[in-house]
């Protein structure tokens, strides 16, 4: 029974390591990247799997908390996707323009559409 | 929206599931917690009743627990995929990126399978949804490679579609 636990301890620090790997990762990539939009890529990428990792290595140093851990797991999952995307769109709207190097955009016509729809009402 | 009347098994529908969330995390019988976590869900149903379109019991049979667990592997792999391509580029000094917007239109019909694509395509390597109009997704891609919309479709969508039309079919 011990062993099983110790060995669950290392797989579990093995898990938060990775985690604040990914986390770390994800960080420099907010540093590094030239606008919002990428950034906003980097972030929620590295962090949904970093944390998803550090919470699940906690769960296995605690089996205890496992089953609450793991529907954190899925909550943060579901949010963390949600958030960026709802980030993307209000900035979009709000005339923050991406970086390009070569400008492909067909968000840009919807928007003005709406605007053309909003300011005829 | 608000000319819509709402059926007391739909409140009584939402009231449930946001019981099960709130049960989920606190796994607790003791009877304070039980009483806190009624009244708040009786609130919370009560405001979100009118939006919560999600999750409607769908006829499920073996084969559809199968397509999630495929739709979980697929998801899992694209995201520790996802992942190791931001650190590549993070970590590179030459920064090597190429952002632009990109669209294409899905076969989805069903509002909650439409998000369940929306936040995946988040989650895979280096595309971000940042709106969905009726059919149309727009996508921050962060390596344009190409602008022909069937290899867009191709390369962001299809994998994930493909699972998601099985469960869901392009019904409503």
């Amino acid at each position: 029974m011990d062993t099983l636990n110790n060995i669950l301890e290392y797989i579990g620090l093995f898990f938060v390591l990775l985690g604040s790997i990914f986390l770390f990762l994800g960080a420099l990539g907010i540093y590094r990247m030239p606008d919002l939009y990428n950034r906003l890529q980097a972030g929620t990428k590295a962090s949904t799997l970093g944390a998803m990792s550090m919470v699940l290595g906690i769960g296995l140093m605690q089996p205890g908390w496992l089953i609450k851990l793991i529907v954190i797991i899925l909550f943060i999952g579901i949010s963390n996707p949600l958030s960026s995307h709802a980030l993307a769109r209000a900035s979009y709207k709000s005339g923050i323009r991406p970086f390009f190097k070569k400008k492909v955009d067909d968000y840009e016509e919807e928007v003005e559409s709406e605007k053309g729809k909003m300011e005829s009402v | 929206m608000s000319a819509k009347t709402i059926s007391p098994s739909r409140y009584f529908y939402t009231f449930f599931i946001v019981f099960l969330i709130w049960y989920a995390f606190t796994t607790s019988l003791q009877p304070a917690e039980i009483i806190t976590g009624i009244v708040l869900s009786l609130v919370v149903a009560y405001i979100t009743v009118v939006n919560f379109d999600c999750c409607d019991p769908i006829l499920i049979t073996p084969s559809h627990i199968i397509y999630f667990i495929q739709y979980f592997l697929v998801f899992l792999v694209a995201l520790v995929k996802a992942n190791f391509d931001v650190a590549k580029r993070v970590i590179n000094p030459k920064l090597p990126i190429n952002p632009g917007i990109v669209s294409f239109e899905t076969k989805l019909k069903n509002n909650f399978a439409k998000m369940v694509l929306a936040n995946s395509i988040t989650l895979t390597p280096g595309t971000l949804t940042i709106d969905v109009v009726d059919d149309k997704f727009y996508i921050h891609w962060i390596d344009v490679t190409t602008e022909n919309k069937d290899e867009i479709y191709k390369e962001i969508a299809e994998p994930f579609e493909k699972v998601l039309l099985k469960i869901y079919g392009s019904s409503k």
